[in-house]
């Protein structure tokens, strides 16, 4: 959008300052043709011509440049174009004006004297617009490579950001901190299993780097954590029930997938209602796949469930993608009050591939 | 003798306000409720002078519960980080506890509300009258019927009119009248599904079943249940880059 904005603002502005060229380069000539004792009527003409005429070849340069600019290494290439460029017109400006004054032998006899001085002032006009050019260009082209890396490190950096406040959830941190405060002077024992909890999760939390391939059994046990921290806040509000074949224990899946799904089910089943509920961890085990589903009750009246749109569970379809290169690794479904989460990890993935 | 309620989901959030409380004699804890609808029952029965009220909570949040109360007591915002509403709070001077709270922190709202408890409730009812409470998109809608309180999902919602001071809401349930402007909706729906394409219409963009030419170079839209919703020229460009995305 950007480019075709620019592209279209600066044909004018080119147009222009050719015209001032040309104006100039002619005033120029024919003034010096008149001080030489040239006729009015001939000076002005065949300044009107070399105006033309090299002013043409000046905007052939820019454009060939705007176009394809040579790397550094090649820059003798542009003094090439340059040099036959000048030939060029200079020849092109000759057969004009022989053609404009057939028979007028004094003055062509003076055309053709002028001739290394006229070759000369060209090749100066011409090369001149070829250095501004490509410096121009280049000055252009670091401008807008700046700009791409200043963006594209802001954007990296907001990201990271928002990261580290995500892995944090400072809203979940300063409400176990409440409730332990709350602990302190009625339950302090509690509170400090409270604490011990809280700095295992950040802990954990912390650690896990986003790469890497964990077992399950690590995963459930930081969510452990995260749970029991729960359960102390609401009471006996919150149960979990987790149905995890053994064997399916050992099988690996990215760290932390897990985590943005339970929170959701927390968000939705516990934050959003009333009364007791349950929340479903449950496993199931094929060749190629790790299916793991969390359940959790919501409420149709108070939140809609909305499959798929919230950040978590954008964050995770996200990672699967990235990690595996699809995108149908995680299903969300609604019904009668249960919303099911359902995630399939592949297994036996080559490592290389998702460490790379 | 003040009167006062304390509303928040975690007993154990309320046992630190409850505990702290008891050092104010003058200041009497009424009851404490756990979700904003026993709150709103509590509020219109026992009339308080003053609440502390949590902003995170099912069903319906502190904000709503404080925007169907016809005349909100002085509040106490309790919450444990809640980016955009601490903003909104800072710009209108309204008292506000976060979580972990000290006792200091409480015992400073508590005296600032002594010092002028008509002026400390003001402060909350201009909040209210500037719209100032930040959501990020509506997900429902609170009406108040008499005594009885309504729950829309916007998901159930077919489109909007204007209707003099009021906004009707036709949902695929029912209609309901409310008083808002239709302004006031525009900002606060999501603008991916819900475009204003008329002055007197908001409609749910899913709810289209086509749209055609109406008169001379305006249009309309037929909705899935057979309503026409005229479509102004201006509407009619936003509702086009709705649909394109």
């Amino acid at each position: 959008m950007k480019e075709g904005f620019e592209s279209n603002e600066k044909p004018y502005f080119v147009l222009w300052t050719f015209g001032v060229v040309f104006l100039i380069w002619s005033a120029a000539q024919m003034f010096l043709l008149s001080w030489y004792g040239l006729p009015l009527s001939q000076s002005f003409l065949d300044s009107i011509v070399s105006g033309l005429v090299f002013t043409l070849a000046s905007f052939i340069i820019t454009n060939a440049l705007r176009f394809y600019q040579p790397n550094k290494e090649k820059y003798s290439y542009i003094l090439i174009w340059v040099l036959l460029l000048t030939l060029l017109s200079t020849y092109l400006s000759m057969v004009l004006i022989n053609w404009l004054f057939p028979v007028d032998f004094a003055y062509i006899s003076f055309v053709k004297a002028s001739l290394p001085l006229r070759f000369l002032a060209a090749f100066f006009l011409i090369g001149s617009t070829a250095i501004f050019n490509v410096l121009w260009n280049t000055q252009k082209h670091r401008n807008e490579f700046e700009k791409r890396k200043s963006d594209a490190e802001k954007l990296a950096r907001e990201a990271e950001l928002f990261n580290l406040r995500q892995q944090l959830q400072p809203h979940f941190l300063f409400n176990s901190l409440n409730s332990i405060v709350a602990l302190i002077g009625s339950k302090p024992q509690q509170a400090k299993e409270m604490v011990f909890q809280l700095s295992d999760f950040l802990r954990g939390t912390l650690r896990n780097d986003n790469e890497q391939l964990i077992p399950l059994k690590d995963e459930l046990e930081h969510l452990e954590l995260y749970l029991e921290i729960e359960k102390i806040r609401f009471g006996h509000r919150l149960e979990v029930l987790v149905d995890v074949q053994k064997e399916a224990m050992d099988m690996t899946l990215p760290a932390m997938i897990i985590q943005p799904l339970l929170e959701n089910a927390i968000k939705y089943g516990l934050y959003d209602t009333t009364d007791d509920i349950s929340i479903q961890i449950q496993s199931e085990m094929s060749a190629q796949f790790l299916e793991l589903k969390i359940k959790n009750p919501y409420d149709p009246n108070s939140s809609p469930p909305k499959s798929g749109s919230g950040f978590g569970l954008r964050s995770v379809k996200r990672r699967l993608f990235l990690l595996y290169g699809r995108t149908d690794l995680l299903h969300t479904i609604a019904e009668n009050g249960i919303f099911t989460a359902l995630i399939k990890i592949p297994q036996n993935y080559d490592k290389g591939i998702i460490n790379r | 003798m003040i009167k006062a309620l304390l509303i928040d989901d975690e007993p154990l959030a309320r046992s630190i306000l409850r505990d702290y409380l008891t050092e104010h004699k003058q200041i009497k804890l009424l009851q404490e409720c756990n979700d904003g609808f026993e709150a709103i029952k509590a509020i219109n029965e026992l009339k308080p002078d003053l609440i502390f009220l949590d902003i995170q909570m099912p069903k319906i949040t502190g904000f709503e519960l404080l925007e169907v109360l016809d005349d909100p007591p002085a509040v106490i915002f309790t919450t444990a980080f809640e980016e955009y509403a601490l903003k909104a709070f800072e710009k209108h001077a309204v008292d506000y506890l976060l979580k972990p709270i000290s006792k200091k922190r409480f015992q400073q709202a508590i005296e600032k509300y002594l010092f002028n408890p008509q002026a400390f409730k003001n402060q909350t009812n201009r909040l209210l009258n500037h719209n100032a409470i930040p959501e990020k998109f509506l997900e429902r809608i609170l009406i108040k019927k008499g005594s009885v309180l309504k729950v829309i999902p916007v998901n159930t919602i077919v489109f909007l009119a204007a209707d003099d001071d009021y906004v009707n809401i036709h949902t695929l349930e029912g209609d309901y009248l409310i008083n808002r402007t239709l302004t006031y909706y525009e900002k606060n729906l999501d603008p991916s599904s819900f475009v204003r394409v008329h002055r007197s219409f908001i409609v749910k963009i899913d709810q289209i079943q086509r749209i055609e030419p109406y008169e001379k170079e305006s249009y309309r839209a037929i909705l899935k249940d057979d309503t026409r919703i005229n479509i102004s020229k201006t509407g009619y460009p936003k509702l086009m880059a709705a649909f394109g995305n």
